[in-house]
């Protein structure tokens, strides 16, 4: 290979369950393991087996880490399903199209004017050995097409078909080989590698692990897409760790159970997605009104309702920050991307813990249920314990910083009944007024006054044009910067990290001198805007760039409204 | 730690004074659970009662041990959570049949089949005493003394010992609130079984339904021993007047979790580095 750009993107389409997503993981691996960085975005369509799917790659430099907005490659196993996927798979003119027959390929790729490289690709797979499968030998042709070596995809395919029987090993093996050894004419330029010794991670797997690392040892899961994989991943290293997960019957259940591991001392996490969450307000405000710390991951998919449960949006701000009956503080993250995950989770569950309440992080499918290259990600320092008291022990004593010792079962002489009835400092329940204001103040001046330091966002650059984001979005927001300097624009971005409580002064102070704001978020509504508009004067005009799911929010199309704007 | 004197009933009671009308029969339940405690000599610090919402829900806070007063329908949720992540406590939950059997019910269900070692005491006064008298999944169906129901609620009351058989509960067991000293023992016993214990008690409402006073001449003292076998406990309990009491079934079973696997390396993320 002679020549080289920044990124790289392909894409590998085909039926669910034909084995497109292995591709995609082991063509990265194979890439890692060169040095090289990447991010796996997984698309699916509602259903499991038999619908579509998309593994989505791209190859980077570095790791910030957007989805594609058009490939150069694309690899179609049939033409079917890829079409199943619209506007979501934009093709670069001139890419490169792998497929079986070139009589069947739709108009809309044929517009792009792709150099076609039809091959019988079932028929190799068959010849190259009686069990062979054609995702095998796509893995690789596409890994020829990289430049990686027939041994690095053969024994990464051999690990991952470790339990399954010799025979299939053996085929994969036979795949591979023809399909690294078929003499493609084709070329494309590819990124240049990096340093090695790298992690390969998903974002739900970093949110478990930030959260395991932070202390957590129970955890109550009820599946849903697209969190089910967190709860899953974390099965066994919680057993690992000596640590309990029950399968709820539901989320009332698992939002409950955790809230009584916590009670017990045990620091308690569960995962869902939007839905869960609606079922689990109800127990977010027992825990805040019973001042039981704990910590729930939710990964954000299309909504409202079951909408769109593959793919991902950040429509559910509004429920997370606003969802809870009565006046109920609590805290709200988002993680901004991948390898953040492992800190903004770890760091959720510690300010849980210290501050005694109910922890929302924001994840979403993308990040969540994509896989990147990674270096070893930044870890969340412990948080300083509160100071403890046991004389005349009151569990809801009004104190300076609002926050009271949380005895334990099993600490003896200091019995008390959690409630989530109105209650004074010893928790005896009370519909007396002034014991509902000093505990209504004490619940919301533990977290307003609690000192949470430079992990509130992560701002970059300097410029009059500010772009504001929360979680995921952070990507697209810097792409979107790099975009704008390119035309000789300087912009600052603020990715927020802590939604809630707000930090409205250091907000103000990243903003200050700015001539206009633009707030970019991937709902339909305009959620962070309007929450932002509510929360603090802007001195200077704030714009607003929502745009829902699935088609991932891209610097292009962020700058291209701007610009739009501005005409306009 | 224990304390050094034995403890009597009384000395289990909190200061916190009941908020349930006079005549209620959930005094007795409370009476027979601190008896329970003073006779099983239960260390209060290790000791938690959770409970949903609802009249006999408030029952935690008149106990001296840790307790936990949650949200309607989801104690079992709680204490479930609280016995598997600290093996260590007595945990009994508590609450009445609005809570536990309908806005409750799949807690229930799940909470016999899941097997966990705890205790649930339904104190059933068939009605919805705290919102003032509405039918409950245990009222008759023809009790027509609510506004809500003005003809009955017309449809057929659970029946909480075939429901918790079904769902896989190992020792099911009904008391009277006329009869504590029956319900301390049935407490103590459903303590020390190991792994999900239920004991419904029948316990009068005389605000809303005063005709529950004539259950004294109805309730019934089982003098067999309690089944093991749950054909001839289906058989039992789908055909009772649900006025029994005692121990009705008694069958143990391996309780969930399991014990765990011995600890293993604690390095969680070996499997991430390429």
């Amino acid at each position: 290979m002679t020549m080289t750009q920044t990124e790289l993107s392909v894409a590998i389409t085909g039926a669910g369950g034909a084995g497109v997503i292995s591709v995609g993981e082991l063509l990265l691996q194979a890439w890692a393991r060169e040095g090289g960085r990447g991010l796996l975005r997984k698309a699916f369509g509602p259903q499991i087996r038999g619908g579509e799917s998309a593994a989505l790659l791209k190859l980077t430099e570095s790791e910030r880490y957007t989805a594609a907005s058009s490939y150069q490659v694309l690899l179609a196993f049939d033409w079917n399903n890829y079409s199943r996927f619209g506007d979501e798979i934009k093709l670069a003119p001139g890419c490169i199209v792998f497929c079986e027959e070139a009589a069947e390929v739709p108009a809309e790729v044929m517009a792009v004017k792709p150099d076609l490289v039809c091959l019988p690709m079932k028929q190799l797979a068959a010849q190259a050995h009686e069990e062979g499968r054609v995702n095998m030998l796509a893995l690789g042709l596409l890994g020829q097409l990289l430049g990686l070596s027939e041994a690095s995809l053969s024994e990464l395919a051999t690990q991952k078909l470790a339990h399954k029987p010799l025979a299939y090993q053996q085929a994969a093996q036979a795949c591979i080989a023809a399909g690294t050894g078929y003499g493609l004419s084709c070329d494309v330029p590819v990124p240049v590698p990096g340093a090695k010794g790298c992690w390969y991670i998903s974002g739900n797997q970093a949110a478990g692990l930030g959260a395991l690392e932070a202390g957590i040892r129970f955890v109550a899961a009820y599946p849903i897409t697209p969190a089910s994989d967190v709860l899953e991943w974390m099965a066994s290293p919680l057993e690992q760790l000596g640590g309990n997960l029950v399968q709820a019957e539901d989320e009332l259940a698992a939002v409950n159970m955790i809230i009584g591991a916590a009670f017990g001392g045990v620091p308690a996490f569960t995962a869902t997605s939007g839905p869960g969450l609606a079922l689990m307000t109800e127990s977010l405000g027992l825990a805040v009104a019973s001042e039981t710390p704990i910590t729930v991951l939710n990964v954000m998919r299309g909504g409202p309702s079951t909408g769109i449960p593959t793919k991902s949006e950040q429509s559910d701000l509004n429920i997370a920050l606003h969802g809870l009956h009565g006046d109920a503080p609590h805290l709200v993250l988002a993680p901004l991307d991948i390898a953040d995950c492992v800190y903004t989770s770890a760091w959720a569950v510690q300010l849980a813990q210290q501050l005694q309440t109910v922890a929302i992080v924001l994840s979403d499918q993308f990040i969540g249920q994509s896989t990147a290259v990674i270096s070893e990600p930044q870890r969340c320092a412990a948080l300083e314990a509160a100071a403890t008291e046991d004389n005349d022990y009151l569990r809801y004593r009004l104190t300076e910083s609002g926050i009271s010792t949380m005895a334990t079962p099993g600490d003896a002489g200091l019995r008390y009944t959690a409630d989530g009835l109105e209650h004074n400092e010893a928790g005896t329940p009370s519909a007396r007024d002034d014991d509902h204001q000093r505990q209504l103040h004490k619940r919301e001046h533990k977290l307003s006054a609690c000192s949470y330091g430079d992990a509130w966002a992560r701002a970059e650059g300097d410029g009059e044009l500010a772009m504001v984001c929360f979680g995921s979005a952070s990507a697209a927001l810097c792409e979107a910067a790099e975009l704008l300097a390119e035309q000789g624009v300087a912009a600052r971005t603020v990715s927020l990290r802590l939604l809630a409580p707000l930090q409205v002064e250091r907000l103000q102070a990243a903003l200050a001198g700015c001539s206009s704001v633009w707030v970019i978020e991937q709902n339909h509504g305009a959620q962070l805007y309007h929450y932002l508009r509510g929360q603090m004067d802007f001195a200077m005009p704030v714009h607003s760039y929502a745009r829902a799911g699935p088609v991932p929010l891209s610097g292009a199309a962020i700058v291209a409204a701007m610009k739009e704007a501005t005409a306009a | 730690m224990n304390e050094p004197v034995k403890l009597k009933a009384k000395d289990y009671k909190s200061a916190v004074k009941p908020i349930w009308c006079p005549g209620c029969g959930h005094f007795s339940i409370l009476n027979a659970l601190t008896k329970a405690f003073a006779a099983l000599g239960i260390a209060k610090d290790d000791t938690v009662l959770v409970s949903g919402i609802g009249c006999s829900s408030r029952l935690p806070a008149y106990v001296d041990s840790y307790g936990f007063h949650g949200v309607h329908g989801r104690g079992l949720a709680i204490a479930q959570g609280l016995k598997v992540a600290r093996p260590d406590l007595t945990v009994i939950a508590m609450g009445g049949d609005g809570d536990g059997f309908s806005i409750g019910g799949n807690h229930f269900i799940h909470a016999c089949r899941r097997n966990v070692n705890m205790t649930y005491i339904a104190m059933d006064n068939e009605v919805y005493g705290m919102t003032k008298g509405q039918a409950s999944p245990t009222t008759p169906a023809d009790w027509d003394h609510s506004k809500l129901t003005p003809h009955g609620p017309g449809v057929r009351p659970f029946k909480p010992a075939a429901l918790a058989l079904a769902a896989g509960a190992p020792w099911i067991a009904r008391g009277y609130s006329g009869n504590p000293n029956q319900i301390a023992k049935l407490i103590a016993e459903a303590i020390e079984h190991p792994g999900f214990s239920f004991v419904q008690v029948l316990s009068q409402c005389i605000t809303f339904c005063p005709e529950q006073t004539d259950w004294k001449a109805i309730v019934n003292e089982r003098e067999e021993a309690p089944l093991v076998d749950a054909d001839e406990a289906a058989q039992l309990f789908l055909h009772e007047d649900g006025f029994q009491t005692g121990v009705l079934y008694n069958a143990p079973r391996a309780t969930w979790p399991p014990s765990p696997p011995e600890p293993q390396s604690q390095d969680i993320t070996r499997g991430f580095c390429l």
